[in-house]
């Protein structure tokens, strides 16, 4: 029996077949998204990236050549993204800034994931009061738009990498937890619950262990859409000067720095702009694909 | 009989619709109220020490310690919520540290720019995003739905900062085509009298057409950027409102009745979905205030956005959590409006 019989069979051994064959599934109807394989492509060149920066990188992202003749050159073969105002080679710079950029992305993802499922199951589970009150918290959280609440998070936390990430997370959840509490108002209905409530497994141990891994694949979903939003909202806040600080190579920071000279020397500013589209078009098309596969209610 | 039938149904409906607008407007009061609360909790999260801010790191102890005092640090934070609560309510935000003016006065003399700017941007992104959607969802699945759908990734993945400085640097430094950053040239700011801020209006209002052409060219390049962005979320969300219309039951009859394919589309069907398409226009309104953060910064606009980012930079906290607020409130005022206009519109929501 090939591997492949042995996934798709219709009578599964074990449960750990069943979901490996229903984990092929997916990625076969996943496969058939060209749009999205090409996200997915993407996604894995940036981390591919990140991690191969030292080898990859032609040469050092902060310290630059020599400011008499290596300023501000134009893309060549030389340097194929041109060079900036201090004289460093911009590729590497783009290189060494997708680490930044998927730092980020993961942290805010990590962040903001478990604090959407606990607060969105909870309220759902409960009902009643204790979910007026939640839901009551993150409406108002939803009513601030994003960039501008992480802005005057930022304002008072002070600038830096760190506190972008802890502002853009704080912003992220809420609708996470909508999310999560809606599909859990039809899974908290479920005959298998009410079975494990007779059992008398404790509310908690319900939620986390019962609960949550099924409102998992629809909150991954929105959170893999939602990226391309972070990746934008975390440039936001480089370009204005409160992420990363220079000489960090953050991408939206880079964009501030080759402003001033946009007229004269286009590529300073234009080249890192560029990185952060085509990784956020990379995100968005992954999670439109992921949304077909994975929420049979959005597929048509 | 029927008339008495129809008149109980009047009668019954009316309370319920006057019902749930006293528990949406309640939700809202409720927001606002969680809205300052988290503005609060900000101002007290600086590291700053707002005593040090008033008073200056040389002063003696005794000064320091009346001026605690008199902001009121002594107090229990619930009591200063109070304060905070009633100053707020009475319009009053604070003064600037920067431009030494309370800062409501400074919101409402930036505002008037921002709103023109994005007004504009609205306009654009309706006018053409609503059509691209309806042409989008009758071409479903052909090359122009591929286009449609691409123009709006691009918009939802592009930062709009970066657009911003491209658009200048190709249609005002290269083709000469726009004016470049600011509202108006220097030699026209005299030139009209301000009575609304919208500098458009004024300058139509008093016949000065070349102040207005030249300011038109000003705002084209950013308002048509600020467009873009929400023609990517509108011309989306008409294509599915449209998918659903299309696909009832009232679309087949009236093809089968004979009525002409446009008409279907763009009186029957269209006129159905823009009910919810009023949401969706309010919606992506409050958040092309979002966008003039960082637009107006790249356009040097003399907007909100601008004001707030000043601030930012020169860590007037005051004037960022006002201008927070500002934005906020207005979202949720925006919010409100939609959902009242959702509730008056659709015919189904006011029987419920």
């Amino acid at each position: 029996m090939s591997t492949r019989e042995w996934l798709l069979t219709e009578q599964p051994a074990s449960r750990r077949q069943a979901r490996a064959g229903q984990a092929y599934r997916t990625w076969i109807a996943f496969r058939q998204n060209r749009l999205a394989m090409f996200g997915l492509g993407i996604v894995l060149v940036l981390v591919l990236v990140a991690l191969l920066a030292p080898w990859l990188a032609p040469q050092d992202p902060i310290v630059g050549g020599s400011l008499r003749t290596e300023r501000l050159l134009p893309p060549s073969w030389q340097h194929l993204m041109g060079t900036d105002d201090q004289a460093r080679d911009i590729l590497s710079r783009i290189i060494y800034g997708s680490r930044i950029t998927l730092l980020v992305v993961a942290l805010v993802a990590v962040i903001a994931t478990p604090i959407g499922l606990l607060v969105g199951t909870t309220a759902g589970y409960y009902g009643g009061w204790v979910d007026t009150v939640l839901m009551r918290i993150t409406d108002i959280f939803l009513a601030f738009p994003r960039l501008i609440l992480a802005l005057a998070f930022v304002a008072a936390l002070g600038p830096g990498i760190e506190n972008a990430i802890i502002a853009i997370a704080i912003t992220s959840w809420p609708p996470y937890a909508r999310l999560a509490r809606a599909e859990t108002l039809t899974i908290r209905a479920a005959d298998h619950i009410d079975a494990i409530r007779l059992q008398g497994a404790h509310s908690a141990r319900i939620i986390w262990g019962h609960v949550v891994p099924l409102c998992l694949s629809s909150v991954i979903v929105r959170v893999t859409l939602d990226m391309a939003g972070i990746i934008l909202t975390a440039a936001g806040l480089g370009f204005l000067g409160l992420g990363a600080q220079p000489p960090q190579p953050e991408w939206g920071a880079m964009i501030a720095g080759g402003r001033r000279f946009i007229l004269d020397h286009w590529w300073v500013a234009t080249m890192p702009g560029l990185a952060i589209f085509v990784v956020s078009l990379g995100f968005n098309f992954l999670g439109d694909g992921l949304r077909d596969v994975l929420d049979p209610k959005a597929r048509k | 009989m029927a008339s008495i039938a129809n008149e109980e149904g009047r009668r019954g409906a009316l309370p319920a619709l006057a019902w749930k607008i006293v528990k949406i407007l309640a939700s809202v009061a409720l927001t606002f109220l969680g809205l300052l609360l988290v503005t609060f909790m900000i101002g007290r999260v600086v590291p700053v020490d707002p005593v040090l801010a008033v008073v200056g790191d040389r002063a003696s102890q005794s000064v320091y310690n009346r001026v605690f005092i008199e902001l009121g640090l002594d107090k229990p934070l619930y009591e200063q919520f109070w304060i905070y609560l009633q100053k707020i309510l009475s319009g009053d935000l604070g003064v600037s540290f920067l431009t030494k003016k309370p800062i409501i006065e400074d919101i409402a003399r930036v505002f008037p720019a921002t709103l023109e700017l994005a007004t504009v941007g609205i306009l654009i992104g309706t006018i053409l995003g609503i059509p691209l959607g309806v042409l989008a969802a009758v071409r479903q699945g052909r090359f122009t739905d591929q286009v449609v759908r691409v123009v709006g990734l691009i918009g939802y993945s592009a930062p709009i900062f970066w657009l911003g400085l491209l658009a200048l640097l190709v249609f005002y430094a290269r083709l000469h085509w726009v004016a470049g950053p600011g509202r108006i040239d220097i030699s026209y700011e005299y030139s009209i009298t301000s009575r609304t801020g919208l500098m458009l209006w004024d300058a139509a209002m008093q016949g000065q057409w070349d102040a207005f052409r030249n300011a038109f060219s000003h705002i084209i390049l950013p308002a048509s950027l600020l467009g873009y962005y929400s023609l990517a979320y509108i011309s989306r969300m008409t294509r599915s409102f449209m998918l659903a219309e299309l696909a009832q039951e009232y679309v087949i009859t009236a093809r089968v009745k004979g009525v002409a394919e446009w008409r279907i589309i763009w009186v029957h069907a269209l006129r159905n979905a823009a009910v919810p398409l009023v949401t969706v226009v309010a919606l992506s309104y409050a958040g092309l205030l979002e966008g003039s953060v960082l637009t107006e910064t790249v356009f040097a606009w003399p907007g909100l956005g601008q004001y707030l980012t000043n601030s930012l930079q020169n860590s007037d906290m005051n004037a960022v959590l006002g201008g927070t607020l500002v934005i906020g409130a207005i979202f949720v005022g925006l919010n409100l409006l939609s959902d009242l206009l959702y509730t008056l519109l659709d015919p189904r929501v006011r029987r419920r």
